[in-house]
């Protein structure tokens, strides 16, 4: 039972990051926050992708003499362009939070809709 | 040679183009290159059509790496047909945009907002195209990317909340998503759309399958506004520029689908979806969603948020068909595809039409306008009559197979929804009608002129396609049953 | 920080060495860990170094916006390009065998011009990124 528990570590981490990010997400009321969140949600995956990937004394997978277990590639690169979609995401979404600011003067979202109610 | 590479040129066409379009002067250079390139990519998907349309496949392999190794890109009816509706619906939309866009963004930006709209593009038939489950969640991040750029050029600055609210519901959808294709791939090792449905088959009682599975569904809910996760959606149809509007409502949430049927049906099975009775929770879920977003479409007085809000309810008809989990059933979602994208994208045109002559959508600004813009006004009205569903129009066609697939199944709860749903679709359309032609005009409003000829033209094409797809079924109904069978459904009995 | 003389000394003589592992970790993709992406970032991370210390104006007279936009549309151009050329040699697309005779020489020489492209691109997209997020002198 311990043992089933400890030796899962890596999803007990990307469970608590997931949650905490997904949390975050939701809660927030400040746009930054909640982009803050996102990453954290995302990262959770990526570590979830990476770690899978992982083969028990398995060396990085690039041929040399004396190994032979090397780690699984293909979940890396996947994960490599999930980063990049993350970065695109975070950068977008930060640009927007910039234009909002300038738009109305606020990154607060309960700030945000009393100022289009009252329009 | 282009035969044979024909289904890559579609994706690789506009990719190469986006990147040349961002390069260009600002003004109708841009407008134009866009132009030319979403035609050509028209006429290369009617091509690939014509091949798969007796139920063959095309197979191409990327960087000549044999499946399930490479990246496979596997066409059969449903990818083509897929592909047609957003190419044929970015070519229409493209000589409408002309005017729609001078009027709505700045100059300097044209070259970027139409190198964004390829950009768009691609990722949409990117998706239309490829049969690996990791390129289709890349590039349905490309075009989910640039549209959350394209809402937020909208002239309003809610344009920029907007985009904001779907950038972070898209990319949780997103990142769903990438759990689901994580935890298959761990249970498989493959992420090739047909090998991986071989690999799952004994496997489909598995815990982690199943676990898979609802993240995919629920990252792909996300991403077609299906009732309850469709909050994103009015507001983002609703402050996005004219042409966006059109061409995203268009195609955006009928490529969602796709994916959603290509997942089910193709990854999984009819079986698993039977074992997990998921096909309840469609029905359900599509049923509710039927008659939230419909009842909600008739609280509100603005006529771009009242399309917005029956696409929801369209989209729900369209779960609803996967639900049924039959030939019927799916038959109907398929044509539906096809002629929601005629109806949303005709009626979208003219709420465009009248904002650039009014600046605004909402009733208040447009009480009889209809009289001052005749052909607009037909054209919603005809279009509106589709979305309805009377006989005559492509709408009805539709309606007409999902009535059949609830009645084959006798579920007749199921078959008073749609018919209540086309019932509140007569109330909300009649509700439009009646601002625009019925309503004495308020004395503020200066006269204005009929739309545009450039506006005129796309929006009358796509009503007459109404009219013809509504007498001649023969095209629609012929590929969405070839698709049906290709993805393994078959008919209903008891 | 003008007139901070230490951070002005180390980032004088820092600004070659990263670019220099850029360039290493770019071109040594195809033996080692590292790649386009990798080498785009590094490269980036030199000249926004270099632009914290001196300010965005000596940044904007060695790379205008302008030219950093070209660059960024061209990266993508050098990778789809390769693409097209293997199609016109009569492959399938992107599969370098065909670049050469040796199929392990074409797959070299395929993926180092794809990493280029993609170096370039991501070093000019993430350069573009910086200039939005600190260029604010027209609208502040």
């Amino acid at each position: 039972m311990i043992d089933t528990i400890i030796g899962h570590y890596n999803y007990w981490v990307v469970i608590l990051l997931m949650m905490a990010g997904f949390y975050t997400v939701i809660n927030r009321g400040n746009l930054i926050k909640k982009i803050a969140g996102l990453n954290i949600f995302q990262t959770s995956v990526f570590l979830l992708y990476i770690s899978i990937g992982y083969v028990n004394e398995g060396t990085t997978p690039i041929i040399a003499e004396g190994f032979t277990r090397y780690a699984n590639p293909l979940p890396h690169v996947l994960i490599l362009t999930a980063i990049v979609v993350g970065v695109s995401t975070t950068a977008l979404g930060l640009a927007l939070v910039v234009r909002i600011k300038r738009a109305y003067g606020t990154i607060e979202e309960d700030e945000i809709h009393d100022k289009d109610m009252s329009l | 040679m282009i035969e044979q590479n024909l289904c890559l040129l579609l994706v690789v066409i506009p990719l190469i183009a986006a990147p040349v379009t961002a390069m260009l002067p600002a003004g109708r250079t841009p407008w134009f290159f866009t132009l030319t390139i979403t035609w050509l990519c028209f006429v290369l998907s009617i091509w690939q059509l014509t091949i798969v349309l007796d139920g063959s496949t095309i197979s191409y392999e990327l960087g000549g790496w044999a499946p399930p190794w490479g990246i496979e890109y596997h066409i059969d009816a449903l990818n083509a047909f897929v592909t047609l509706i957003v190419s044929g619906i970015a070519a229409i939309t493209l000589p409408y945009a002309l005017r729609t866009v001078e009027n709505e963004i700045q100059r300097r930006d044209t070259s970027l907002f139409y190198a964004v709209f390829l950009l768009c593009f691609v990722g949409l038939l990117g998706i239309a195209q490829t049969g690996d489950v990791f390129n289709l969640f890349v590039f349905l991040e490309i075009s989910s990317l640039s549209s959350y750029v394209l809402i937020g050029m909208g002239q309003r600055r809610r344009a920029l909340t907007a985009a904001y609210q779907y950038l972070i519901m898209g990319s949780i959808g997103a990142t769903f998503l990438l759990i689901g294709i994580g935890l298959i791939y761990a249970e498989t090792g493959t992420l090739n759309m047909q090998d991986l449905h071989q690999r799952l088959q004994p496997i489909l009682d598995h815990r982690t399958v199943h676990t898979g599975f609802i993240f995919l569904v629920v990252g792909i809910a996300l991403k077609l506004a299906l009732f309850p996760l469709h909050l994103w959606l009015p507001n983002a149809y609703k402050y996005a520029p004219s042409a966006i509007s059109v061409f995203l409502s268009a195609t955006a949430t009928k490529v969602a689908v796709y994916v959603m049927l290509r997942i089910v049906f193709t990854v999984f099975s009819i079986d698993f979806l039977k074992i997990t009775s998921t096909e309840f929770i469609f029905l359900m879920l599509g049923a509710f969603g039927v008659l939230v977003a419909s009842t909600g479409a008739i609280f509100h007085y603005d006529i771009k948020r009242i399309l917005a809000y029956s696409s929801i309810a369209q989209v729900s008809y369209m779960v609803l068909g996967m639900g049924f989990a039959s030939t019927l059933g799916v038959t109907a979602t398929v044509v539906h595809m096809f002629n929601h994208a005629l109806m949303k994208g005709a009626l979208f045109m003219a709420a465009g039409a009248i904002v650039l002559r009014i600046g605004s959508s909402k009733f208040e600004n447009i009480y009889g306008i209809g009289r001052q813009m005749p052909w607009t006004f037909a054209a919603i009205f005809i279009a509106g009559l589709s979305l309805i569903g009377i006989p005559g129009t492509a709408g009805f066609i539709s309606k007409w197979y999902f009535m059949l697939a609830a009645l084959e199944q006798q579920a007749w709860l199921i078959a008073l929804v749609i018919l209540f749903g086309s019932l509140l679709s007569v109330v909300y359309m009649w509700k439009i009608f009646e601002a625009l032609f019925f309503h004495r005009p308020t004395n503020t409003s200066p006269p204005v002129s009929e739309a545009p000829l450039s506006l005129l033209l796309p929006m009358w094409t796509l009503v007459l396609a109404n009219i013809y797809f509504g007498i001649n079924t023969d095209l629609t109904v012929s590929v969405a049953e070839t698709a049906v069978r290709l993805l393994g459904i078959t008919a209903y009995h008891e | 920080m003008k007139h901070n003389l230490v951070l002005r000394f180390i980032t004088k003589y820092l600004f070659p060495v990263i670019a220099l592992f850029a360039l290493y970790v770019q071109f040594h993709g195809d033996y080692g860990p590292g790649g386009g992406f990798q080498a785009g970032v590094i490269l980036s991370v030199a000249f926004i170094l270099y632009a914290m210390v001196f300010g965005m104006e000596s940044m904007e007279k060695v790379l205008p916006l302008g030219l950093l936009r070209t660059l960024a549309s061209t990266g993508v151009l050098i990778y789809a390009a390769t693409g097209v050329t293997t199609l016109l040699m009569g492959g399938n697309f992107l599969d370098y065998d065909i670049l050469s005779q040796l199929p392990i020489q074409g797959q070299h020489i395929g993926i180092m011009i794809i990493e280029l492209g993609v170096g370039i691109t991501v070093s000019a997209v993430m350069l573009i990124i910086f200039y939005a997020f600190t260029d604010r002198r027209n609208y502040d």
